[in-house]
């Protein structure tokens, strides 16, 4: 039953390339799965996998789905390596996108160039209080922040229902949970003339440039990296241990309620009950999948969607839920965590 | 007004069910070291299995339980897997399982969406259920409720009173230890990883094909998520997770009854209450940090590659 021991050395080679392993061994599986399923593998692979990619309408839809995922992921990363695991981005999302609903709905008609930055600033802001109470709750009650994310997620969730079916309901929605289609001026700009890809990427694109920033040369991020290292060491050199909690929760919940943001005054328009297909729970495997890393996770984002996208392909091509795609990202990350034990191990020789 | 009350006090009784269930599975699988995040994910899965068998068949929850222990236990073993036998971080593997199993039960669900069940006839005890007032509502349940009563005695005892339970402690508190003096620690938590996914397997099975008899996806709505907080809650004793359960399964009627009760709160924020509570419950004990140390099985959640 024990496969590993430990190696002398950790191994190079397998630190850098373990994502690609875990991506080669999730495509083999998936392979497999279609055949299990009785669909053509190599068909369904280019439907999934290559076709989306075919047209730039498709590139487009692509970078939509990854936006999300990268202000998510950069967000969690902070927390992962300080060892703080936000786990409930999907909650802090959902009350991101409220705020900016909020704001978009009170001003509706409102046609000013501050309604926008309002919404992005309030989303911000009700992320990052969403990220807050777990924060508050593990630093003076030592409540674990796993356990009480996640719930404050589902809490999120009701609170959108509700407003979304009282307060906030679009009187001429036919009763629909759903609020007011929002006006141009609470709606980023669209880019490119017949995609949906709007002016929100450049958010993500100047996130990106932060967050390497922010890695590669402050020292709070130093810090937080020892405090997730060497909790002790940290503790010596009297990094506060109640600072990293706030810091990196407060931080990930503001970055998912941006991603928040994005969604309502992007592709969807609106407050209604599908604004995220679980981009919170998926940003978790991006953050992994791409180390922990600025610009690492810009590219886990990228395949993530992709992983979206191809979802929404077999849906219409191979008539297969869309649900496959929980499926294939729940395997990456077995096979990411698999890979990374051989970094420290290796398999154990009969002596 | 006690009459009144019977109803709510019937309804805790099931809807504590599946959460006694999924906590005892969780609870044993800690104090073996092992901490499992997927629970969420095995009741899903063992509630499509179950479902389905349940469909298929027409023999309802006596084939649905069955069936989805199987799929619950056979899901755990791909955290097993990884997580024991490859040592990879074993909240990471509960989330990934988590991930997949919401995924694949939607997925194999596509077919059964528009299925229902007839449900569960209640089993009266003789004698017991001819009590006046509490009779009915005690002991006029299904048989799973009271085969969730039979598998706490059967978790309690085997933990307080025997080898097994002994050596299953053991193994939580130092597998070093234990590996040393000879026992297989991997096996003892495989196994013990195997009986927490077919308990959650039964409470989804027990959601999909008695107490809502019908498939929806992501039907455990976070109970398995509440059973994994119930045994924090519960610190690690199966007696305080039975109150635990019973107390959620209060909290999640209530929201049934309460405009009976003259209470006038939004539907949708009622809901919210199990999961509000369930943070509630976390800050109440956890800010009490020695009797979390006490408890907390010691190598719970660490790696172990002898």
């Amino acid at each position: 039953m024990h496969l590993l021991e430990p190696r002398a050395q950790p191994s190079q080679l397998m630190r850098w390339t373990a994502p690609l392993w875990a991506i080669l061994a999730m495509l083999l599986t998936g392979s497999l799965l279609f055949w299990m399923l009785g669909k053509p593998p190599l068909e369904s692979f280019q439907v999934f996998f290559i076709e989306p990619l075919t047209s730039s309408y498709g590139w487009s839809e692509l970078l939509i789905k990854a936006s999300p995922l990268i202000l998510i992921a950069e967000g969690l990363a902070i927390g992962f390596k300080a060892r703080i695991y936000n786990i409930g981005a999907e909650g802090q999302l959902t009350m991101g996108a409220l705020f900016a609903g909020g704001v978009a709905v009170h001003f509706d008609g409102v046609d000013a160039a501050w309604v926008l930055p309002a919404m992005v600033a309030a989303g911000a802001l009700g992320g990052a209080l969403w990220g807050a109470l777990p924060a508050l709750l593990k630093t003076r009650f030592n409540a674990e922040e796993t356990l009480t994310t996640l719930m404050l997620g589902y809490v999120a969730s009701f609170i959108l229902a509700y407003m979304v079916n009282g307060p906030w309901r679009d009187p001429e929605g036919m009763n629909f949970p759903q609020s007011i289609m929002f006006g141009d001026s609470a709606l980023f700009r669209v880019l490119m003339e017949g995609t949906r890809l709007n002016t929100s990427i450049i958010i993500t694109l100047f996130a990106v440039l932060g967050f390497w920033l922010f890695n590669a040369r402050s020292f709070l991020a130093y810090r937080l990296e020892v405090g997730g290292q060497a909790p002790a060491a940290a503790r010596y050199a009297g990094f506060s241990a109640k600072q990293t909690v706030w810091f990196s929760l407060v931080m990930s919940g503001l970055m998912a309620g941006l991603a928040g943001v994005g969604e309502v005054a992007g592709p969807v328009g609106q407050l209604n009950l599908n604004i995220s297909p679980g981009y919170g729970f998926a940003a978790i495997i991006v953050a992994y999948l791409g180390r922990l890393h600025a610009v690492g996770i810009v590219f886990a984002s990228l395949l993530i969607a992709l992983i979206y996208l191809g979802g929404e392909a077999a849906q219409v091509s191979l008539q297969m839920p869309a649900a496959i795609t929980g499926i294939f990202q729940g395997m990456l990350l077995f096979f990411l965590l698999g890979a990374d034990a051989f970094i420290d191990n290796r398999l154990r020789r009969p002596a | 007004m006690i009459e009144s009350l019977l109803p709510i006090l019937a309804g805790t009784l099931a809807a504590a069910t599946p959460l006694i269930f999924a906590g005892l599975g969780e609870l044993v699988v800690e104090r073996s070291g092992v901490i499992n995040l997927g629970v969420e994910g095995m009741m899903l899965i063992g509630a499509i299995a179950g479902f389905a068998g349940a469909a298929q068949t027409g023999y309802g929850a006596a084939i649905g339980l069955p069936l989805g222990a199987l799929a619950g236990a056979a899901a755990s073993m791909i955290f097993a897997f990884f997580a024991l036998s490859l040592a990879a971080n074993q909240a990471a593997c509960g989330l990934a399982l988590t991930i997949f199993g919401v995924g694949l039960s939607a997925f194999v669900g596509q077919h059964y969406v528009s299925y229902s069940l007839p449900g569960l006839q209640p089993l009266a005890i003789p004698l017991l259920s001819d009590i006046p007032l509490v009779g009915p509502v005690l002991f006029r349940q299904d048989w799973v409720v009271y085969l969730s009563l039979f598998s706490f005695a059967g978790v309690a005892w085997t933990l307080s009173k025997t080898r097994l339970g002994l050596l299953l402690k053991a193994v939580g508190e130092s597998p070093e230890a234990a590996h040393a003096i000879g026992y297989p620690v991997l096996g003892i938590r495989y196994g013990a990883v195997a009986f927490g996914g077919a308990m959650a397997g039964i409470a989804g099975a027990y959601l999909s094909t008695v107490y809502t008899p019908l498939w929806v996806q992501n039907m455990s709505a976070g109970r398995g998520w509440i059973a994994v907080a119930l045994v924090v809650f519960a610190t690690w004793k199966p007696g305080r997770l039975m109150l635990g359960a019973y107390l959620f399964g209060a909290v999640t009627i209530l929201q049934f009854h309460a405009q009976g009760l003259g209470i006038s709160v939004p539907v949708q924020l009622l809901a919210a209450l199990p999961y509000a509570a369930t943070v509630v419950v976390l800050v109440l004990i956890s800010r009490d940090r020695k009797l979390l140390q006490l408890n907390l099985p010691a190598s719970l959640g660490k790696t172990f590659l002898p």
